[in-house]
């Protein structure tokens, strides 16, 4: 049986100073599918998640999720449907302690406009469940800027599960971090999304961590989708070695 | 528990101490009083230096505060705590009224057009002759307090102990404000704006929510100011009274609201006694005080009282 569509774009256009970043894109995603997006720098890879992220507004086409169109909403609201994203380097609230970035993010999801206190059991309990399962409740009252950037990373995602998203959209989540960590990283990350059913899509450079961890593979170029399905068979694709994995 | 217990200390030294010292030195009161008014617009000031934020600007809500006290004393009937209210609901409609424009900026836009709005109004208050007196200004009636109408004397102790009684409000409740999510989402507007909005969470409300609160601050400041000082002029809404807002925020420190009231007593001393004793050169020891405070306590003196108070903690314990 076919999974149901989470996220639908239909003829996505954008152009930065005439490069067609996004050239008719007309992609699905499925409910629990771990995607990966490859290909080379200035594809339009991170530019996609832009787009459905309401970063960059496309000159054309639609992005459906929950039967809305994205492309005409803020982020925040995009992020309230449920779409959460990351970024290639992490975004957290460098002044504040690991713990603090996480219970602003749970008080985002449960109620933000009150007076009640952040820093409350509940949400207290609930923070550092989130960070155990990421391995950092011994770094919850770290500072964030005195965190290495592995550590930041997997504070990051934390940041980004305490939304409990239904689809989450990650820009290069193992750039910066070295190759044993990028495994750790994906070993903590993937069970947790298959486990909660979180629909992925993931930007990636790694073809190891994509084979490895992923359902599929969407290859980008030139702002298209060149080659779209299940690794093995994306990786046998001699177009794909050439023009694509040649240059990654 | 024993943490949020230890939160309320501070605060319950301040206003002790602020309760008893007029009565320990009676030619102190009004300028007591006149540090607790300048300390409520320090708060104000305080949450939008947590947002990373100056404005030169909330002498207008002050002035706004003080003048609406001025026409409801002469109006009649109506309390203080009545007029304080109508100060405030005035202070925080004209905050949400030209915050709707003033939030979409940041830094140093934002501190200015807060001082050419302020300036706006100043003209306003200078020029409605008819309506404000001009530069002559309004007088002010003392109002009666809690129902009771009371001598120039006894008004005047009775004022000085509502001034306490708002401030220990004011201290409660910005307290719960900086610790529930709209106060950690201030901080979240200084270091990283774009994260909140991929949070769900609407950076324009948020500093929304910081510009009203310190426009409402900065009304029962200015409130407070005209019913002691019994005269409201457009000089209330001049824009170096709001760089002394923010002198005695920055004077204070930003780390907690008894910081506002320290920069606030310490400010209005310095320049009590500089008056007396160096005449005409006060600006000049407040501004050599600011430099030494910059440089060396940059936490404000309420840091310095935090560290003085940890050294102590480690004697002890050693």
């Amino acid at each position: 049986m076919s999974r149901a569509i989470v996220l639908q774009s239909k003829g996505l256009h954008v152009e930065f100073g005439g490069v067609k970043a996004a050239d008719g894109v007309d992609l699905d995603l499925h409910e629990g599918e771990l995607a990966s997006i490859i290909g080379p720098n200035g594809s339009g890879k991170t530019t996609f998640l832009n787009l459905c992220t309401g970063y960059v507004r496309p000159s054309k086409g639609e992005v459906i999720f929950a039967g809305k169109d994205l492309t005409r909403m803020p982020p925040r609201d995009i992020t309230r449907l449920g779409v959460v994203r990351t970024f290639q380097l992490p975004q957290l609230f460098t002044e504040d302690t690991v713990i603090q970035n996480v219970l602003i993010a749970l008080a985002a999801r449960t109620g933000f406009w009150n007076l009640r206190s952040l820093d409350c059991p509940e949400l207290r309990n609930e923070a550092l469940e989130i960070l155990s399962i990421f391995g950092q409740k011994e770094e919850a009252e770290r500072y964030v800027y005195s965190l290495p950037e592995g550590v930041r990373k997997l504070v990051d995602i934390a940041v980004s599960m305490a939304l409990s998203p239904t689809l989450l959209l990650m820009d290069e989540p193992t750039s910066g971090v070295s190759s044993s960590e990028k495994f750790e990283i994906m070993d903590i990350l993937i069970p947790i999304l298959r486990e909660r059913k979180i629909t992925a899509l993931l930007v990636e450079h790694d073809m190891d961590l994509v084979t490895r961890y992923m359902d599929r593979v969407i290859v980008w170029n030139a702002g298209q989708v060149m080659a779209d399905g299940a690794p093995d068979v994306v990786m046998r694709d001699e177009r794909v070695l050439r023009d694509v994995v040649g240059v990654v | 528990m024993k943490s949020r217990f230890r939160a309320f200390v501070p605060p319950l030294i301040a206003l002790v101490l602020i309760s008893i010292a007029p009565l320990l030195f009676t030619s102190l009161r009004p300028l007591l009083l006149m540090s607790m008014s300048i300390a409520l617009c320090a708060i104000g000031l305080l949450i939008l230096l947590r947002a990373g934020q100056v404005s030169f600007g909330h002498a207008l809500y002050f002035a706004i505060g003080a003048y609406v006290v001025a026409f409801g004393s002469r109006a009649g009937g109506m309390d203080l705590w009545v007029l304080l209210g109508l100060a405030l609901i005035c202070s925080v409609a004209a905050g949400a009224l030209l915050g709707i424009i003033l939030v979409r900026y940041r830094g140093i836009f934002y501190g200015m057009l807060n001082l050419a709005f302020s300036m706006l109004g100043y003209t306003v208050f200078l020029r409605a002759y008819s309506y404000t007196g001009g530069s002559d200004g309004v007088s002010v009636v003392s109002p009666s307090i809690l129902g009771f109408s009371l001598d120039a004397y006894e008004f005047g102790w009775g004022l000085y102990y509502c001034a306490v009684a708002l401030l220990a409000l004011v201290f409660w409740i910005v307290h719960r404000y900086l610790h529930s999510p709209m106060g950690a989402a201030l901080g979240a507007i200084k270091t990283n704006e774009v994260r909140l909005e991929y949070l769900g969470v609407s950076a324009y409300r948020v500093m929304f929510v910081a510009h009203v609160s310190a426009a409402g601050l900065a009304g029962l400041g200015g409130g407070l100011v005209a019913l002691s000082t019994g005269h409201v002029t457009p000089d209330l809404a001049y824009w170096s009274l709001s760089a002394e807002f923010v002198f005695v925020a920055v004077l204070g420190g930003t780390a907690n609201v008894v910081g506002a009231l320290i920069g606030a007593v310490s400010f209005e001393l310095i320049r009590g006694f500089a008056s007396i004793y160096v005449g005409n050169a006060w600006q000049l020891i407040l501004g050599t005080v600011l430099v030494f405070v910059v440089l060396f306590a940059p936490r404000g003196l309420w840091g310095v009282v935090q560290r003085m108070l940890s050294l102590r903690a480690k004697g002890e314990k050693l």
